[in-house]
C-alpha cells in the first residue's frame, strides 16, 4: 500500500460525499443508507448517533468494504486519505483494512475467534500488513500493544485463549489487535455497549489517550448520548438512513434544532438532572427501510408537523441546511424557527433547572 | 392535529400513541403532559412494608469434571441480602453485571430456592415453601423479563401467552380470559383486537407490552423488572418507563428494579440498593445515594456514568477509575469483597468485613471508612462498634456495640458518622 499521505496535506482524512447504499431482497430495495455526507479529520473523533436500522453501521461498513459486493448497490465516494476506495478491487480494500483504516466491533467475543490464542491473532494482523517482518518483531509489537492498552502481564496473557479474558479485557485485546498497525482511521461500533459502567469509563479513557498518542481520527458509533458528549468533537444524529443534524458535539447537545434529536435528548434520564425533568418518549416505532415515509421520513413520530405550513412534511424531503447556531451546524427540518421551539416547549419538560440556570 | 401527526402509522401504533398518553403529540396536549406527571417517582415512608429480605444467601455449587462431579466450591451469587420492599414503592437494584442483582430478582419469585434466609410476605416465609404450597402465592409477585424476544413463546398467539397465568390459576372463568385479556392488552398500549396475532408481529417495544401484560394478568403486588428496558432503543425505553409509572400508580405495585444504567433506576426507583459481588454494599433514598454516597464503589459507579450535561459545561467530571475486574464470586477477597479495587482501603478492610451500617435516616452503607469522595477519614468509622482495633485484630478492652440498622428495614436511631454518636429522627 502506497501511503496516501502525499496526495493529501491538508483537509480531512474521511471524506464521505453523496454516499448511498441500497440492498435489493426479494422484498423490495432496502434503502439502507441515503444520500450521506460527512468527514472526519485526523486527530477528531465523530460520533454518529441513532436507533437501530438508521444506517449507522452500515455506512461505516461501506468505508472498509465489508459489505456482499454481490447484493450490494453502493453510490457517491469515499475518500481515505485523498484516495477513492469505492469500487477497488478486494484485494486493495485488503491492504487498506487494518492498515489505514480498522475497526472495534461491538462484540468482542464474536469478533476474536475462540480457536486461536490472543498472540496469533494479533501476530496475524501486524503480518498480514508487515510482510518482511519476522514473527519475533510481530511478537514483541504484539506485547507492547497489549501493555500498552493495560493487559497485566503481556507476555504471559499473549499465549492465552479468548476465553480466559473477562469482557472489558477482551474489549482492550481488540483494541490493541485495531491499533496494532498505527492506523489513521479507527472506526469503532458500539464500542462499550456491552460492558459495565465502569469498565466503560476505562475503554473510553483509554481510547482517548491512544487517540492523543497517535492523533487517529475516530468514528464512534453508539446510541449513548452521554457517551458522544464526553468523547466526540463532532456529532452526527441519523435517522432512516439520513443524517439529520450534524455539528459541533456541543451545538447538537445544547442547541439542538432537529424534532429528533430532542426526542433523544428528552427520553434519556440523566444521573444528575432535577428529579421533576419528565421522560417524554418519542411516539410510535421507526421506520421500515423498505418503505421510508414520504417527505420528511420522521414526520409520523414527529410532534411539531403541525407547525409547518401545509403538508410540507409528508410531502417534501428538507434538506440538510445551516442552523442558526454556527456555520458547522446543520439539520435537515421545515421549522421556521426550532430554537424558539427548542426553549419554549421541549426545555421546560426535560430540563427545568437548566433553563433557570440560563436566564 | 393528532391525526394528521400519526396519519403515517399502522392502525396498531396510532392506537399505542393515543391510548399512552404520553405519546400525544400535539402541542396542546403538552400542556396535560404537565398534569400527567412522568417525573421521577418520590418516597413515600408512611407505606408499610410488603416484602421484607432477611440474610437472603444463593450459593450455586460448583461440580468438579469426571464421574463423580463431587462440589469442589460455590458461587456466592448472593451472599446475605437484607431489604425491605413498601407496598407501591420501588426499590432499584444496581451493580455490575455478575453482582447477584438478577440472582436475587430470581429468588424472590422462587425461581431458585434460597440457600439460606427469609423471604417474608404478608406473614409467610416463602423461602421455605413447597413448590405446591408455592402456587397459590406465585400470583402475588410476578416478573417482566429483560429480552422481549426469548421470553415469548413464538408458537403462541398474544392472547394465550397473556391468558395463560388466569388459566393456570384459574383465577377467571374460561369464557371471560379473552375479555380479561383484552382489557390488559388496552392497558399496556396496545390494539386489544391483536390478540391472536404471534409475537414475530410485533416490534420489540410492543413484545415488551406484551411481557407486561402477561405479568399483570394476576393482579400480583409484586413486581420484579429485571432489566426491562435494556434490551430496547432508546426512543422506545422512554415509552415502557413510562408504562410502568403509570401502571405502579394505577394499580400500587410495588416493583423490584433491576437495572444497571444509573440514570434509569434514580428516574424510576425513589429507593436504590447498591450490590457488589453478591451483597448490598449501600442502600438508602434516591438524595442519599446519589448525592451523598458514602461508600467508594457507589461513587465510582457514579463517576463513571457519561453525562450529557458536560456538553454544556465543557469540562469533565473527575473520574475516580476502577482497577481490574470483578474478583470471581468462588472465591471472593476476604473482609470486605471490595478492597481489591478499592482506592481507600486499609488493613482493616482485609480482615474483618464491614457491616451495613445506618449512617442516617433512611441511608445504610457497608464501609469501614465511609465518607464522602476525598474525606476518608483516619481511623474506621466502624471499629469502636465491632469491638476490634484499627487493624481489625479484636480489642480486649471494647465490646462489640449493636450495629445500628441491623436488619432488613430503616431503625429510628442511626449512627452520626460527623459527631461519632447516635443519630435520631
Amino acid at each position: 500500500m502506497t501511503s496516501p499521505s502525499n496526495s493529501f496535506d491538508d483537509g480531512p482524512f474521511l471524506v464521505v460525499d453523496d454516499l448511498s447504499v441500497r440492498f435489493p431482497t426479494s422484498d423490495g430495495v432496502v434503502s439502507a443508507v441515503s444520500n450521506l455526507s460527512y468527514e472526519v479529520e485526523l486527530g477528531k473523533t465523530l460520533g454518529i448517533v441513532g436507533e437501530s436500522g438508521s444506517g449507522k453501521s452500515v455506512s461505516s461498513m461501506a468505508i472498509l468494504g465489508l459489505h456482499d459486493r454481490r447484493s450490494t448497490e453502493l453510490s457517491g465516494s469515499i475518500r481515505v486519505g485523498g484516495d477513492e476506495i469505492l469500487g477497488k478491487g478486494e484485494e486493495a480494500m485488503r491492504a487498506l483494512r487494518g492498515n489505514d483504516v480498522a475497526m472495534i466491533f461491538q462484540d468482542a467475543l464474536a469478533a476474536l475467534h475462540p480457536y486461536f490464542r490472543i498472540g496469533k491473532q494479533l501476530t496475524e494482523a501486524y503480518l498480514a500488513h508487515h510482510p518482511s517482518a519476522s514473527k519475533r518483531d510481530a511478537e514483541k509489537r504484539a506485547i507492547e500493544m497489549l501493555d500498552r492498552v493495560g493487559i497485566p502481564q503481556p507476555d504471559m496473557r499473549f499465549k492465552d485463549y479468548p476465553h480466559q479474558f473477562s469482557g472489558g479485557m477482551r474489549q482492550r485485546v481488540m483494541i490493541a489487535m485495531a491499533l496494532i498497525n498505527d492506523p489513521k482511521l479507527v472506526i469503532a461500533d458500539e464500542p462499550t455497549t456491552a460492558l459495565d459502567v465502569t469498565v466503560q469509563a476505562q475503554i473510553l479513557d483509554l481510547l482517548q489517550d491512544l487517540q492523543r498518542e497517535f492523533n487517529s481520527a475516530i468514528i464512534l458509533i453508539t446510541h449513548d448520548l452521554g457517551v458522544v458528549a464526553e468523547f466526540a468533537d463532532d456529532v452526527m444524529v441519523m435517522y432512516g438512513g439520513r443524517a439529520v443534524e450534524k455539528g459541533p458535539a456541543k451545538d447538537i447537545l445544547v442547541r439542538p434544532e432537529m424534532p429528533y434529536t430532542w426526542g433523544l435528548l428528552s427520553s434519556i434520564p440523566d444521573v444528575e438532572a432535577d428529579t421533576n425533568a419528565k421522560l417524554i418518549p418519542i411516539a410510535g416505532n421507526p421506520p421500515s427501510l423498505l418503505n421510508l415515509p414520504s417527505g420528511c421520513s420522521f414526520h409520523p413520530r414527529c410532534p411539531h408537523t403541525g407547525k409547518v405550513p401545509g403538508n410540507l412534511c409528508s410531502t417534501e424531503l428538507p434538506e440538510l441546511l445551516p442552523a442558526r447556531s454556527g456555520p458547522t451546524h446543520f439539520k435537515r427540518c421545515h421549522l421556521a424557527d426550532p430554537e424558539a421551539v427548542y426553549r419554549e416547549e421541549v426545555l421546560p419538560e426535560i430540563a427545568p433547572d437548566l433553563l433557570e440556570e440560563d436566564r | 392535529m393528532t391525526d394528521q401527526s400519526t396519519g403515517g402509522l399502522p392502525a396498531e401504533e396510532q392506537r399505542e400513541a393515543v391510548s399512552n398518553g404520553e405519546a400525544k403529540t400535539s402541542a396542546e396536549s403538552l400542556e396535560n403532559l404537565i398534569d400527567d406527571s412522568h417525573s421521577a417517582a418520590m418516597f413515600d415512608p408512611s407505606k408499610k412494608p410488603v416484602l421484607t429480605v432477611t440474610d437472603l444467601k444463593m450459593h450455586f455449587p460448583v461440580k468438579s469434571s469426571g464421574l463423580l462431579r463431587r462440589t469442589v466450591g460455590h458461587v456466592k451469587a448472593v451472599d446475605g441480602v437484607s431489604f425491605e420492599l413498601r407496598e407501591g414503592q420501588s426499590l432499584g437494584l444496581v451493580g455490575e453485571s455478575g453482582c447477584g442483582k438478577s440472582t436475587t430478582g430470581r429468588l424472590i419469585t422462587r425461581l431458585y430456592d434460597p440457600t439460606e434466609g427469609s423471604i417474608e410476605f404478608e406473614g409467610r416465609d416463602l423461602a421455605k415453601l413447597s413448590q405446591r404450597q408455592l402456587k397459590p402465592r406465585r400470583r402475588d409477585i410476578q416478573m417482566i423479563f429483560q429480552d422481549p424476544y426469548s421470553s415469548l413463546n413464538p408458537r403462541h398467539t398474544v392472547g394465550a401467552i397473556v391468558g395463560a397465568p388466569m388459566v393456570i390459576h384459574g383465577t377467571v372463568p374460561k369464557k371471560q380470559v379473552l375479555k380479561k385479556v383484552q382489557e390488559l392488552l388496552e392497558v399496556v398500549g396496545l390494539n386489544p383486537e391483536h390478540y391472536n396475532r404471534y409475537p414475530n408481529e410485533f416490534s420489540g417495544g410492543q413484545r415488551q407490552r406484551i411481557g407486561i401484560a402477561r405479568s399483570l394478568a394476576l393482579q400480583p403486588k409484586v413486581l420484579v423488572a429485571d432489566e426491562p428496558v435494556s434490551a430496547l432503543d432508546v426512543s422506545i425505553q422512554a415509552q415502557v418507563i413510562n408504562l410502568l409509572q403509570d401502571i405502579q400508580k394505577e394499580f400500587g405495585i410495588a416493583f423490584l428494579f433491576i437495572a444497571h444504567d444509573l440514570a434509569i433506576v434514580r428516574h424510576f426507583s425513589p429507593e436504590i440498593a447498591v450490590m457488589y459481588l453478591g451483597k448490598i454494599v449501600e442502600i438508602g433514598d434516591r438524595e442519599s445515594i446519589y448525592k451523598n454516597a458514602h461508600h467508594p464503589y457507589t461513587q465510582a459507579l457514579l463517576s463513571a456514568v457519561p453525562d450529557i450535561k458536560q456538553a454544556q459545561t465543557g469540562g469533565r467530571r473527575e473520574r475516580i477509575r476502577l482497577e481490574g475486574d470483578v474478583p470471581s464470586p468462588v472465591n471472593p477477597p476476604s473482609g470486605c469483597h471490595f478492597r481489591t479495587r478499592c482506592p481507600i482501603a486499609k488493613e482493616i478492610c482485609s480482615v474483618v468485613e464491614p457491616p451495613l451500617l445506618q449512617i442516617d435516616q433512611r441511608h445504610k452503607v457497608a464501609c469501614h471508612f465511609a465518607s464522602e469522595v476525598g474525606h476518608a477519614p483516619e481511623r474506621p468509622v466502624t471499629a469502636p462498634l465491632l469491638g476490634v482495633d484499627e487493624y481489625g485484630a479484636p480489642d480486649p478492652g471494647a465490646s462489640p456495640a449493636e450495629i445500628p440498622g441491623d436488619g432488613p428495614g430503616y431503625a429510628d436511631t442511626w449512627y452520626d458518622l460527623a459527631n461519632n454518636t447516635r443519630g435520631r429522627a
